[in-house]
């Protein structure tokens, strides 16, 4: 089952057109990694699938819905509220820098869009953000607000959030960009966690081992294109473009770099 | 120093400290929901509206409020010949120009909020209304309380403004005071009446600052 069909979808901020003609499909269970340089429309993209951004043309299906339902002249016709707010239910969102809501406690930065989207019983919402707080190995912070949390604690709240809605297919935006080296390890793990669990994602990272390991597919994107695509191993390891091996040659040579500075410490 | 003389004055003064206190309250109760709307109204998408909202804050803004209470008073006497009450006069002038500060305050909390937090709502499905009022004015709010405290301790030491319409509160009262005894002890009264309900005031808001900050 497809759970994402994007169709020569391109974004034109006035002029500047930051993604062309990129089409692409995600299956159910699939896990697809975004690696590709900065400024090459990564986050565009993921922000116009998350209706954050206006499309200027194309197609996009979610989980069965279309969002887009036809070309106006000065950008794509968005399909009605109500299909709107169903694909936003079909969709969860993980930011690179959390976006959790300080004001709230843990537990209730998880409950609250359960009990006033969903409408569950408090109850109920608590006992399933209790069971998610487990799952990623918080279960005694429920009660702590997000500052009082390490980077690493609060992405996997987040996480736990958005999986608190059930969505049935989940983006992450760099979700460890903005963490200390050594706290990455841990998000990642629990990313592998729902990979295994057979959740359908589509994460945007700059972590090769990542995409290698846990990705079922890898897309290089580069200028608002989608140069490359494939298996983890064929686009990583053998990349037929030119642009994905520059890429991947400079992104290896400053990870070695790094390591060796690692080394002197 | 005679010292009945001046509990009498303290007693005498109650009457013009009820006037102040009732300028204060009505000031907040009204000027604070205009200024919210009123900020609104400034970060509208629509020209229209957000033109006109900036220009009325600006103007109440770049002008003194003293100038304002007479010619909220005076305007309508001398172009239409409608005398009113002054102390109403004063409450209007007051509510209006006091709502433009309010909504300057707002505007700013309510532009300081991240987008982030409208996209996480957003994502979660969250529709505009719960968004506002479950995640962003609780944040707002707690921006906006410094500010907002040193507006309402402004107002308080501005009430003695009304002065200018011949309004029975504290600070006319005082002078009147001071002139027929030829002794400042009437101010220096009216101050400590004014310093105290600012101390009071003070306090009240170091105490909301503190219930707020249970999170950073
Ligand atoms: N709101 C905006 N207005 C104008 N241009 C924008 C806007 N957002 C992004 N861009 C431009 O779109 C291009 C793609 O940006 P995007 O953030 O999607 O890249 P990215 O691949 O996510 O990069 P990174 O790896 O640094 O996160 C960039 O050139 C950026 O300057
Ligand atoms: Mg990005």
């Amino acid at each position: 089952m497809v759970m994402l069909k994007v169709e020569n979808l391109s974004k034109k901020f006035k002029d500047l057109e930051v993604l062309k003609d990129i089409s692409l499909e995600v299956n159910q269970g699939e896990v697809v990694a975004i690696i590709g340089p900065s400024g090459s429309g990564k986050s565009t993209l993921l922000r116009c699938l998350n209706q954050f951004e206006q499309i200027t043309s194309g197609k996009v299906n979610i989980c069965g819905d279309d969002m887009i339902v036809g070309q106006g002249k000065n950008g794509a016709i968005y399909a009605p509220k109500q299909t709107l707010k169903k694909i936003r239910l079909n969709a969860g969102m993980v930011f690179q820098n959390f976006n959790l809501f300080p004001h709230l406690s843990v537990l209730k930065n998880i409950t609250e869009a359960p009990i006033r989207v969903l409408k569950k019983p408090k109850e109920q919402a608590q006992q399933e953000a209790r069971e998610l707080l487990k799952k990623v190995g918080l279960e005694s912070k429920e009660n702590s607000y997000p500052c009082e949390l390490s980077g690493g604690q609060q992405q996997r709240v987040s996480i736990a959030r958005a999986l608190a809605m059930n969505p049935k297919i989940l983006f992450f935006d760099e979700p460890t960009s903005a963490l200390d080296p050594e706290l990455t390890g841990e998000i990642l793990k629990i990313i592998q966690g729902l990979a295994k669990e057979g959740r359908t994602m589509v994460v945007v990272t700059h972590e090769m081992s990542f995409a290698r390991d846990v990705a079922d597919r890898v897309i290089f994107m580069d200028g608002g294109y989608i140069v490359e695509e494939g298996k983890p191993d064929d686009v990583i390891n053998h990349p037929q473009k030119e642009r994905t091996k520059a890429f991947l040659e400079r992104f290896t040579s400053l990870r070695s770099m790094a390591s060796e500075s690692d080394d002197v410490q | 120093m005679d010292w009945s003389q001046i509990g009498n004055w303290f007693v005498m003064f109650l009457s013009g400290c009820g006037v102040a206190l009732e300028i204060f309250a009505v000031t907040l109760v009204c000027a604070i929901p205009l200024g919210v709307l009123l900020s609104f109204g400034r970060r509208s998408k629509y020209k229209v509206i957000s033109w006109p909202v900036s220009l009325y804050i600006s103007i109440m803004r770049g002008t003194p409020l003293l100038l304002q209470l007479l010619f909220v008073y005076f305007a309508p006497k001398y172009m239409f010949g409608l005398n009113y009450d002054r102390l109403l006069a004063a409450l209007i002038a007051f509510v209006l120009n006091y709502a433009a500060y309010f909504a300057e305050i707002f505007r700013g909390g309510m532009d300081s909020m991240e987008k982030g937090q409208y996209e996480a709502s957003a994502a979660l499905g969250l529709s505009k209304p719960q968004t506002f009022f479950r995640i962003i004015l609780p944040q707002v709010v707690k921006r906006v309380i410094p500010s907002t405290a040193n507006e309402v301790i402004t107002l308080v030491k501005d009430t003695s403004l009304a002065y200018a319409l011949s309004v029975e509160e504290l600070f006319s009262i005082a002078s009147k005071q001071t002139n027929f005894s030829g002794t400042i002890t009437p101010l220096i009264i009216a101050g400590v009446y004014y310093y105290f309900f600012n101390l009071l005031l003070s306090l009240l808001f170091r105490f909301i600052e503190k219930k707020l900050n249970y999170y950073k």
